[in-house]
């Protein structure tokens, strides 16, 4: 126990008041106040994007992202959570698609509304360059557009924060995908791989754990390999 | 000497010729265009509504970068050179509006405040054309290896090049950059009455139809007046005056094709520099096959 744990600090989730340790996170302190995360709760390790939150602090007119499972709370902050954004997501062959600018375009026009506002940078937890992300994606520069984006979590609040109403984390998806295929091409570890796959290497070991009991294979889960 | 160097979007999608020219025809005269490291969209056309604040976030995020890169040394001034007619418009009448305007001034850095460094305003933003002027018609001149003897070019301005005044590279009236230029590449000057006209701009998005009628216009004067191929400065331009040549053949029958290219490819050209530089199979409709028979390339 750190000197700090009997601190208490005073948040506001969707407005309501609580009192809550001050070295937890906002997620572990949504929890400490009651609350049970049914959606908007993935990972809780910073890598899945599931648990998107916006909050504003005490005295500032700043609307920030974050996090909830890796943002720590803090005294005076407003929280509410946004597990989902409603975005249009193309699908798309992309064995059909020409990795250009007119790609970008054809599937996402509305990236062309971009303003270069940088309200999606700011909004970003990840500290990701989301305006550059953009419009690098506009010029049909698809390696930028892949490497500024590759930390991308998805977790929505550029796009529910930007005003010409682009999903940049859908554009950043899609120059990714098109930078593996046309760009960098395929890997020799990856095509080693998938011949193993193919060739059955993994078969034994999974008919195996198809066949276990329920209280062995929840056995094996506890006890499984994990990275630190 | 290093110049920092906006090139818009369309000098990288569909204008790449006007990009490549530009690099070689620049580095065979000493100058060292600095492609910016990070750039966004120059903001595409100037808001012209007093309270518009937001559309010069673009223009004016880009001068910062500029001043960014003249701090840390990248490039020697606080000046950027921009090709694309319309990039180096909005960029300049956004420049001139900040400064013009305090108040306007402070809700733009209070919009951008999340950048590292504030903006100052003394950015200048030159356009190609008037650098190479500055640095006197003599040194093109000097350069050139392969004069365009025999070529006759008619200068094509547009709007954006040339007004409203005070923004444009010279008299909207009666200019004489671009005809100095070709003059010092050895190419003999064309003028016609439609050089400084609307090519219709936009209008080729929606309204092909308005583009074919004024292209018609502009294209047949400029061979009236005996041209062999068309130059110009801007991608929207060369778009409505080259690509649209198609729509331009359905409406008029009577209409034969001219070559459009970019003064950067000339220039280029004229420097001996070689297909990879000149970028000249890029252009529609292709300029190769008279460039040939003038015993150019």
């Amino acid at each position: 126990m750190t000197e700090n744990s009997n601190r208490m600090v005073t948040i506001y989730v969707m407005g309501k008041k609580h009192t809550v340790p001050a070295d937890l996170t906002i997620m572990k302190a949504m929890e400490y106040a009651g609350h049970q995360f049914k959606r908007g709760a993935g990972c809780r390790g910073g890598f899945c994007g599931a648990c998107a939150t916006i909050y504003r602090k005490k005295g500032s007119y700043k609307l920030q992202g974050a996090l909830a499972c890796q943002k720590m709370v803090e005294d005076g902050m407003y929280i509410a959570q946004i597990p989902f954004s409603p975005a249009e997501k193309k699908s798309y062959n992309l064995d059909d698609l020409k990795p250009d600018a007119s790609t970008f375009l054809e599937q996402y026009p509305e990236i062309a509304r971009c303003l270069a506002c940088n309200t999606c940078t700011k909004a970003c937890p990840q500290d990701l360059q989301v305006m550059d992300i953009v419009q690098a994606a506009l010029r049909g520069d698809i390696t930028t557009t892949a490497k500024l984006s590759f930390d991308c979590l998805s977790c929505g609040l550029c796009a529910v924060r930007c005003p010409a109403e682009i999903v940049p984390y859908n554009i950043g998806q899609l120059a990714r995908r098109m930078y593996s295929k046309y760009i960098v091409g395929p890997t020799e570890h990856v095509e080693q791989r998938v011949k193993e796959v193919e060739d059955g290497k993994f078969d034994e070991e999974l008919n195996k754990l198809k066949a276990i009991d329920k209280p062995s294979l929840k056995k094996l889960y506890d006890t499984r390999d994990m990275e630190a | 000497m290093n110049i920092a160097y906006y090139p818009g979007c369309t000098l990288k999608t569909t204008a790449k010729e006007f990009d490549i020219s530009t690099k070689a025809a620049a580095k065979a005269l000493g100058i060292n265009l600095v492609e910016l490291s990070r750039w966004n969209c120059c903001g595409t056309v100037h808001a012209l509504a007093k309270d518009d604040v937001m559309h010069h976030l673009a223009p004016l995020r880009n001068l910062l970068r500029v001043e960014e890169a003249q701090q840390s040394g990248i490039v020697d001034e606080k000046k950027v050179v921009a090709l694309c007619a319309m990039c180096y418009n909005t960029l300049k009448r956004s420049n001139q509006a900040f400064n013009a305007d305090a108040d306007k001034a402070g809700k733009v850095r209070e919009s951008m405040n999340n950048e590292a460094n504030v903006y100052s305003g003394q950015v200048e933003v030159e356009h190609l054309l008037e650098t190479l002027r500055t640095q006197g018609w003599d040194k093109v001149q000097a350069r050139v290896k392969k004069p365009l003897k025999g070529l006759k070019v008619a200068p094509y301005y547009g709007c954006l090049l040339l007004r409203p005044r005070g923004i444009g590279v010279d008299n909207a009236d009666n200019p004489r950059i671009f005809e100095d230029l070709l003059v010092s590449l050895g190419a003999e000057v064309v003028d016609f009455g439609y050089k400084q006209k609307c090519c219709g701009s936009y209008n080729t998005v929606h309204m092909v139809d308005v583009v074919a009628d004024l292209s018609n216009r502009i294209l047949s004067q400029a061979q009236a007046a005996g041209a062999d191929v068309v130059a110009t400065a801007c991608p929207l331009c060369e778009y409505n005056l080259g690509n649209r040549q198609i729509e331009v053949t359905k409406k008029y029958p009577k209409f034969y094709s001219i070559p459009i290219v970019y003064f950067t490819q000339l220039m280029a050209l004229a420097f001996g520099l070689g297909e990879d530089e000149t970028a000249l199979g890029m252009n529609k409709p292709d300029p190769r096959p008279l460039l040939r028979e003038k015993g150019l390339i």
